[in-house]
């Protein structure tokens, strides 16, 4: 007799994904109370802060990323530019360039594609590190050995991204900027010296600031979200290319629920 | 807190009772009771799914029991507060199935780690502890530079005892020393964890498959089956009892072999053992 297997109910089904989706939130819940509790104790006691995982994460989510950060804000400056670009020539307000690429970028643009390519290229290597150790019982040996896994394969992420992230979107402005100005000169004829002219004008040191401001938050969404689905890591290789996946959906969800808050935030603040 | 650190001889260095387990309605274990002595080397046995690798994750503080206590080294697992396991994971040592090793750090390194975590050592002393610990275990001096992916299965296992090895533990857990080895390589991991017996003073606790492993080193092998301690014994006594759940370790062709082996004589010559003139189960 050839065993039957039951298929659940459509119904049956979707409860049974609301419930591990239930669960999977108090979950994270769970692993942001014990970082941020962990975070915490290396604040009061600094001599347990791992002083190199934070440097080598520093160099390899920051330093490493310079070149891709730098070229996707650039064309993302252009492609903004050159969209406004048919617009402001048909009244002629040329010059307004400027303002839509200063305020664009600044505000939305950097911060946001800034954090979406972290997910993706570091959130995703961190569930993918942590997940491969879980799945070597290297988090167990470590635990065995008295050395806690939050203090080293945490805590390091989560500063360092909260360092480099702000740092990397200011740098993600200044590549955004100038790819607009190209294109403003290309398409529009406004040189590079009205529109520095112009953008000093319009563009507020409060625009600047929203956009870092934004920064430390999605560092913390991705950095948390990663380990956290690195750790949930169970199982074969397998699963720890699932877990990856779901790092990067659901850091990059996260990441843009979190720039909607904002907005409505900001609105809501008049900023 | 009470940590002792001497205990008198035939005192149990692990205490189980009413242990119980479940994963949601899965149930692990159900009021299991099992004693380790001091100074043996004891062994857990069971079919797949029988909850031995869950009962070590209980022991060395990686998975808590739903109820049921369990004492290590006089030490109370139930309410351990973050200093007490600290102190308590420094006296045993674990050397995992896969190895644990970190595959960011050499092989002597990973050896060094705990003495650099928990040790006031210079680097120098470090090292030269953890050179000492990778030729206790049989390792070539020039395997502390490689990484753990560049080695085989059973020099992995090798580097993975000499970190449990390198805090001198009072008691050392084994999961499946030679489950994933060559004959020849599990016949040296054999050997080498007779070495530490006959070292004095360690207890060893293993998890294993390996009938030979069972029959030539274990003095005393607890069979674990629905959720209890289905038997527990020599394997020479285990081997006249009649459980279901004993009996077919002992059955089919593999078992009877080993047992014949294991009764005439250990695998390895004499002369190979070091410090141990006869070997005979306690």
């Amino acid at each position: 007799m050839k065993p039957r297997i039951v298929k659940p109910s459509p119904l049956e089904s979707l409860g049974q994904s609301a419930a591990t989706a239930l669960e999977e939130v108090v979950a994270l819940l769970s692993f942001v109370g014990e970082s941020a509790v962990a975070l915490g104790q290396c604040i009061a006691h600094p001599s347990r802060m791992r002083w190199r995982p934070l440097l080598y994460n520093i160099g390899s989510a920051g330093v490493g990323a310079l070149p891709i950060v730098g070229l996707l804000s650039f064309l993302l400056g252009i492609v903004v530019a050159y969209q406004g670009s048919g617009q402001l020539r048909q009244y002629g307000a040329n010059i307004f360039v400027a303002d839509l690429v200063g305020i664009s970028m600044l505000r939305e643009f950097a911060p946001l594609i800034t954090a979406i390519i972290i997910a993706g290229r570091s959130g995703s290597a961190y569930a993918a590190q942590i997940g491969t150790m879980a799945v070597t019982e290297e988090i167990d040996a470590m635990r065995t050995l008295g050395i806690a896994p939050l203090d080293v394969l945490v805590l390091p992420k989560i500063l360092a991204l909260l360092i480099v992230l702000p740092l990397l979107t200011v740098f993600a402005d200044v590549c955004g900027v100038f790819g607009g100005m190209i294109m403003a000169r290309a398409q529009l004829g406004v040189g590079f010296e009205e529109f520095i002219d112009r953008f000093t004008k319009v563009v507020s040191v409060t625009t600047y600031l929203l956009g870092i401001g934004k920064a430390p938050v999605f560092a913390a969404i991705i950095a948390v979200v990663g380990c956290f689905q690195g750790f949930r890591t169970k199982g074969g290789a397998d699963s720890v290319g699932r877990q990856t996946t779901r790092s990067v959906v659901q850091s990059s969800f996260l990441v843009i629920v979190a720039d909607a808050m904002f907005s409505i935030a900001f609105s809501a603040l008049d900023l | 807190m009470a940590i002792t650190t001497t205990m008198p001889e035939d005192v149990a260095v692990i205490e189980i009772s009413k242990l119980s387990t479940r994963f949601g309605e899965h149930i692990v274990h159900t009021g299991l009771d099992l004693d380790v002595r001091r100074g043996e080397i004891f062994a857990v046995i069971g079919g797949s799914g029988s909850g031995k690798s869950t009962l070590l994750r209980e022991i060395i503080l990686l998975h808590r029991p739903n109820a049921g206590s369990i004492r290590v080294l006089g030490v109370d697992l139930q309410d351990i507060d973050d200093a007490a396991a600290l102190a308590l994971r420094l006296r045993w040592g674990v050397m995992f199935q896969h190895g644990g090793l970190f595959g960011s750090l050499t092989v002597l390194e990973n050896i060094g780690l705990p003495l650099r975590e928990h040790r006031t050592l210079d680097n120098a002393a470090v090292d030269a502890l953890a050179a000492q610990k990778l030729a206790l275990t049989g390792l070539a001096p020039e395997v502390g530079a490689q990484y753990p992916s560049e080695l085989s299965g059973g020099m992995m296992k090798r580097a993975s005892l000499a970190r449990a090895l390198v805090l001198e533990p009072e008691l050392l857990f084994l999961d499946e020393p030679t489950a994933g080895l060559d004959p020849e390589s599990a016949g040296e991991v054999d050997q080498l964890v007779r070495k530490l017996r006959d070292g004095g003073g360690l207890t060893i606790v293993m998890i294993t498959h390996d009938l030979d492993l069972l029959w030539q080193l274990a003095d005393r092998v607890a069979v674990l089956g629905d959720g209890k301690v289905a038997g527990i014994g020599s394997m020479a006594e285990l081997a006249q009892m009649d459980t279901p759940a004993i009996r077919k370790f002992f059955d089919g062709p593999r078992g009877r072999a080993a047992q014949e082996q294991g009764q005439q004589k250990p695998a390895v010559p004499q002369s190979e053992l070091i410090g141990s003139p006869s070997w005979k189960p306690k």
